[in-house]
């Protein structure tokens, strides 16, 4: 029988490979896909919270958090094309102009 | 059907989205209006966004003393939001004042620029009246996105590009972290409502113990620290601030901090009172932090721009210590400093924009060298501005601080005042660094590309107006901050 907590450590474990990615990963668009990773094992969590317990607010929560995430994606896609001609590459560790 | 769209339509109520609304409307108008403009005529776009701003700081006052709720207690357009959104169209139009001039000298005049200053506007007054965790997340994103996009407008500057892809990653990152944490928070209370969630947790006081609510919690707080850039959330801040246009690192400062503490001070105060001992402890850790890795830092920096961005990171710090105090004082003194700070920096700023070269590579201190001889109205306006945000006596700052300090007093918190003080004493070192090379130095150059563009010279006025106002007579925009809290 598969409860409400497998869900929400499916999505723990998701969201921490994610956050994981972020933080090893060197190539914006990989990076740009972990943090992705992360909004989706948020959305099921509010799914699988949503139902167990019985309202809509979490489903209704996910419609805009993958509204949000396409937005997103459109701008960020375009800063790193913005960034790649004029770097010729979208590694983070070039990103490195400004520093302290 | 029928029913249920009467049903809906009894939980709307267009007042208390008003001001957002005449914004977006505003916005998209201009949007439309420079596809039908000639390149590099932005002017006309300039002047109807400030109109835009006027109309909706007339809309928004109407909720003053008179709060609008709508859309299933999701918005409340009540003193809170009202003092806040008057802060942010402040920090908007401030920011447009100074803009037209700007975008034309480094080459950009962009006119889609005005509209996304608009959106994110809107986007923080959704934070300031959002009383649902839905509707304050749309608000930050609206706004957060709005500014990615400010921040990489200069797309053949490879500073401008950085500052843009940089803020973005973090932002993004950091948002999955505050949807993680408004997740648990759903699954505590079974609510996102932010005052339902304070009920839920006043009735099941078992609850407030669980580590998912407080899990919850911090996962929250750390999307709206990143935002307010308090430390350790605040690495973005500097690269971010120097690399973006100089009028969107000043509406960067003012507007987005504002917006997050409207946020913070809303959930924290009213849907997560139960948990006061264990968030005010940690934001007691946070601000000390935070004021101390701002001064000291700011101290090695010798752009001024991100000097500023330090000295925005401190400045979170003392605001986050109204909100440690949590009494009246001290939250009202977080709406007074807000907007004090919104006068002061974006002066600051302003100043910057009219010194700065095309490409801006002069400055840095010593590109200051002389400057208060060689342009006098520039050289005061700057020093009044440094003063304040030392918290010199008259200015806004001092006025600002000490509402809060006392705010911290008065609540118990005897030493996180004091070594705010001493932070205090820290920060003239670094400000008074830039009044000294503006008076004791030799100038280098003679300063003949500053050119006086009447905008950035009636934001200079406006803001040297609000912050010798708000210093001299401070009692009157504090008692109306007083109306404005919970």
């Amino acid at each position: 029988m598969i409860t409400v907590n497998h869900y929400l450590v499916l999505s723990a474990i998701l969201f921490a490979l994610g956050t994981f990615g972020v933080l090893t990963r060197r190539n914006a668009i990989v990076i740009f896909m972990c943090i992705e990773l992360m909004l989706n094992a948020v959305n099921l969590s509010f799914i699988a919270l949503s139902h167990h317990l019985g309202n809509l607010d979490g489903q209704i929560f996910v419609f805009f958090v993958m509204t949000v995430a396409a937005a997103e994606a459109a701008v960020g896609l375009a800063l790193m094309i913005t960034f790649f001609r004029n770097r010729e590459s979208i590694e983070v560790d070039d990103i490195s102009m400004l520093k302290w | 059907m029928e029913n249920l769209v009467q049903l809906a339509m009894q939980n709307v109520n267009f007042a208390a989205i008003m001001p957002s609304l005449v914004l977006c409307c505003f916005g998209m108008a201009i949007l439309l209006i420079n596809v039908f403009m000639p390149r590099g005529k932005t002017t006309s776009a300039s002047l109807i966004s400030i109109i835009a701003l006027l109309v909706t700081a007339v809309v928004s006052l109407q909720g003053w003393n008179n709060p609008q709720f709508g859309f299933a207690g999701h918005v409340a357009l009540d003193n809170f939001a009202t003092f806040f959104n008057m802060t942010f169209l402040l920090a908007a139009g401030l920011t447009i004042l100074m803009s037209d001039d700007y975008l034309r000298r480094e080459g950009y005049p962009i006119g889609e620029y005005y509209p996304l200053i608009l959106f994110s506007t809107a986007g923080a007054m959704w934070m300031a009246s959002g009383t649902d965790l839905m509707t304050i997340f749309l608000g930050l994103e609206v706004l957060s996105i709005s500014l990615y996009i400010l921040a990489g407008m200069f797309r053949h500057q490879l500073q401008s590009n950085e500052a843009g892809l940089k803020y973005f990653l973090l932002g993004a990152f950091s948002t999955g972290f505050l949807l993680y944490g408004i997740a648990l928070l759903y699954g505590v209370a079974g609510t996102t409502n932010v005052a339902d969630i304070g009920l839920y947790l006043s009735a099941h006081p078992a609850m407030i113990g669980n580590p998912m609510t407080v899990a919850g919690m911090l996962l929250m707080s750390i999307g709206f620290l990143f935002k307010i850039a308090a430390a350790p959330f605040h690495m973005w801040t500097p690269d971010v601030y120097q690399g973006a246009p100089t009028p969107v690192t000043a509406f960067m400062s003012a507007g987005p901090k504002a917006a997050a503490f409207a946020a913070l001070m809303r959930i924290f105060i009213l849907g997560l009172a139960g948990l006061q001992s264990e968030w005010t402890s940690l934001l007691w850790g946070l601000a000390i932090l935070t004021m101390i890795i701002g001064n000291v830092t700011a101290i090695y920096q010798t752009n001024l721009k991100r000097m500023l961005a330090y000295s925005s990171i401190a400045h979170a710090g003392y605001a986050l210590v109204g909100l440690v105090a949590a009494n009246a004082v001290g939250v009202s003194g977080i709406l007074f400093y807000m907007l004090a700070y919104t006068f002061m920096n974006l002066g600051a700023f302003a100043v910057l924009v009219l010194a700065g070269k095309k490409g801006e590579e002069n400055l840095t201190l010593e590109g200051f060298s002389g400057f208060g001889f060689k342009r006098p109205f520039l050289g005061v306006a700057m020093t009044i501005f440094l003063l304040s945000l030392m918290g010199i006596p008259p200015t806004a700052g001092f006025a600002g601080k000490f509402y809060i300090f006392a705010g911290a007093i008065k609540s118990g918190y005897i030493w996180l005042a004091i070594i705010g003080v001493l932070n205090s004493a820290v920060s003239l070192y670094y400000y008074l660094r830039v009044i000294v090379y503006m008076y004791f130095k030799d100038p280098q150059e003679d300063y003949s590309w500053v050119s006086m563009h009447t905008g950035a010279v009636v934001s200079i006025v406006i803001a040297i107006v609000g912050v010798l106002y708000l210093g001299i007579i401070p009692g009157k925009i504090m008692e109306m901050a007083k109306l404005a809290i919970f």
